[in-house]
């Protein structure tokens, strides 16, 4: 169950290239070996945060300070693109990202975003070109905050930006919301579903017997 | 007043929703639930350890793919896969789950099987821990990819919230030039509109070139709909689909099939559909197609040279060129047929079907893999290569050097070590030219298979339409 987020006051770092698909956040390997789950937050952004001999490149944003304590993520359009894979967002969460704000982002990571607590903000490209110009300025010291019951960024320097939310989202951020939980109270729904769509749509149910059996 | 005409995807969307949450969002019912080994046997022993049953396992099936090796025997399976493939067998025998294992019709990737068995069908809510789950909207289902805490919410309840997308439709028009394929249309869009275009949108593919071409062509244009930035694309079931499905193992028969098809036969979208965008392509225009950069956006007709960041005025755009060339190793504004490869794999969810393979050997029959290049054919499924065998396709491809492997994943995912090596370059006909996709530092060239065989033969990009015979 997701910890709940209320509001966020940060240090930011932008990385503002288009497209930064889930294998650049964190490579398939990474979550097929030895890495699982609480582990992998050294190994986000992998192939952008080490040179090939294993250390640590010089010129990736997140290796510099102050940007090493960010807790929010300003990117470029299309951020997380590519695979459903959810470590890519453990990965994120486990360096200690809590926000990501960005003109857009690929629909599979931006769900799983809500699934771990993690508020991905969608925000026009200008806004968040100029919250990265901002704290570029201040050379990261600038923070960002964020107040997800008001619904508002500010910048650095005091510029307010209001942004829209799915409410159902929202309030299941703010709560730390079991989702699963919640739709088990609907199991009644569910299955009267099921028990009309049988008289409907009966291929669809394989009614009595399991698949197995049905080959 | 007249109602207004609805999309196929409303029409799918409204017959699965159980209750509705908000505006925009529904509880929706899932018809279908694919699990591999890579996120099955994980969200199966979540809700193992919540206390929870699998909701309906009659809807749920299963399939190694992910991590198992190709190599005969599956020797090469890491001790993860291993520990797996162990525990979907486990938890899958656990809770009533059909899995196809290993060696057995029904085994291979999630998205090749689902509609060779007609577990996929048209008007079907179909939902997979696997982005390319988009897929199977080539028979005309709603079919998407999800991620682990998805996954185990659709075990447990057999539902999922999920809000209500915009449509865009995208009609292909014309007929197809001679070397031109389904992936070349799909990368030749992608290009054209960009990775991003489809974010937020279920992409309805229409138009005369998409009536004409093969349910199994169909499959591969709705594969790459997630490149576009899509969770879902969808092409509406007609004839052709409803042939390509009769007699398939889960597909309906008899009475019942009669009672689907008429079901299906109301599907398409009403012909005063409107969408929320439109995108017409005309396909006499397109040539094969090949990516040159880390995007599937970045491509380029083979015929074509490789963006000169120079000539770039926008700095954003000329920055990610800069990064793209350095990355795979390309001269600014040189041709793109000529460029030496090392590496050829032809398979994938995107083009591993009796069809791909069938076009591939058509190029490499009675030609040999150049020296110093290794070239894979991995086929998408048992049944694929069962079939391939029967028709002495594999005899083919391995009289002109190429190996021949088990059905899997293998060098699109890189999951189980079937990697690129850092710097090769390869020619594959994988759906993501992404850094690292095939392997740390590897560069990845996506193509059609024919266009894959053709680099195998001539060792470097090469246009297929001076290779036909």
């Amino acid at each position: 169950m997701p910890k709940p987020f209320t509001t966020l006051t940060a240090i930011a770092a932008p990385i503002m290239r288009g497209n930064i698909d889930t294998d650049v956040i964190i490579r398939i390997e990474r979550l097929v070996g030895n890495s699982v789950h609480g582990t992998l937050g050294k190994w986000a952004f992998g192939a952008l945060r080490y040179l090939p001999d294993g250390s640590e490149n010089p010129e990736f944003i997140l290796n510099r300070e102050p940007y090493r304590q960010a807790e929010i993520l300003i990117t470029g359009p299309n951020f997380g693109c590519g695979s459903s894979r959810e470590g890519a967002v453990w990965s994120l969460q486990e360096m200690g990202i809590r926000a990501v704000i960005g003109s857009s982002f690929g629909d599979i990571f931006f769900a799983n975003c809500f699934q771990n607590g993690i508020l991905p903000v969608v925000v026009d490209k200008a806004i968040a070109d100029g919250l990265a110009a901002e704290v570029q300025q201040t050379q990261g010291a600038g923070r960002i905050s964020i107040d997800l019951q008001q619904q508002t960024i500010t910048s650095p320097s005091g510029q307010r930006h209001d942004f829209a939310i799915d409410p159902r989202r929202r309030a299941g951020l703010l709560e730390g919301l079991d989702e699963v939980a919640l739709t088990l109270q609907r199991d009644d729904e569910i299955r009267a579903f099921q028990a009309a769509d049988r008289a409907e749509r009966p291929w669809i149910h394989f009614a009595g017997k399991t698949s197995g059996n049905a080959a | 007043m007249q109602t207004p005409g609805r999309t196929l995807l409303a029409k799918i969307w409204d017959q699965h929703v159980i209750a509705r949450v908000s505006d925009d969002t529904d509880l929706l019912h899932v018809d279908r639930h694919l699990l591999h080994d890579l996120g099955g046997s994980r969200g199966l022993l979540d809700l193992r350890n919540r206390n929870l049953p699998v909701h309906s396992p009659e809807l749920t099936f299963a399939t190694p793919d992910h991590a198992i090796s190709t190599a005969r025997g599956r020797a090469g399976t890491s001790k993860v896969g291993q520990e797996l493939l162990a525990g979907l067998r486990t938890e899958t025998s656990a809770t009533g789950i059909r899995m196809f294992d290993v060696d057995e019709p029904g085994q291979g990737i999630v998205h090749v099987i689902g509609p060779e068995l007609g577990l996929s069908l048209p008007g079907c809510l179909i939902v997979c821990g696997d982005s390319h789950t988009c897929t199977h909207g080539g028979l005309g289902a709603l079919a998407f990819g999800i991620g682990s805490s998805e996954l185990t919410h659709v075990l447990a309840t057999q539902a999922l919230i999920q809000r209500r997308p915009k449509t865009m439709r995208v009609r292909f028009e014309g007929r197809l030039l001679a070397g031109v394929t389904a992936k070349d249309l799909i990368l030749a869009l992608i290009g054209h509109i960009g990775a991003a275009a489809g974010t937020g949108y279920a992409v309805e593919y229409a138009g005369s070139a998409i009536r004409d071409l093969p349910v199994e062509g169909r499959l591969t244009i709705c594969n790459l709909s997630i490149e576009l930035g899509a969770k879902m694309g969808l092409i509406a079931p007609d004839e052709k689909t409803f042939e390509y499905l009769r007699g398939r193992t889960y597909a309906p028969q008899g009475e019942m099939w009669e009672q689907a098809v008429a079901a299906w036969r109301r599907l398409p979208s009403d012909p005063d559909a409107v969408f929320d965008r439109e995108v017409v392509i005309d396909v006499e225009k397109i040539i094969p197609q090949v990516t040159w950069g880390i995007s599937p956006e970045h491509v380029i007709g083979v015929d074509g040279r490789v963006p000169d960041p120079g000539e770039v005025a926008d700095p954003a755009r000329r920055q990610a060129i800069e990064t793209a060339l350095d990355y795979m190793g390309l001269v600014a504004g040189a041709p793109i047929a000529g460029t030496p490869v090392d590496w050829v794999f032809i398979g994938s969810c995107t083009n591993s079907r009796l069809s791909d393979l069938r076009a591939a050997a058509e190029i490499a029959r009675g030609r040999k893999v150049a020296s110093g290049v290794r070239a894979w054919v991995v086929p998408g499924s048992e049944t694929v290569k069962r079939d391939a065998v029967a028709e002495g396709l594999d005899k083919v491809f391995t009289d002109a050097g190429f190996e021949w492997r088990e059905p899997g994943c293998s060098m699109c995912l890189a999951a189980n070590g079937e990697t690129v090596a850092p710097g090769q370059r390869s020619v594959s006909t994988s759906n993501r030219n992404f850094v690292g996709r095939q392997g740390p530092r590897a560069r990845t060239h996506l193509a059609s298979p024919a266009s894959a065989a053709a680099a195998a033969i001539a060792g470097a990009i090469a246009d297929v339409r001076t290779m036909g015979r």
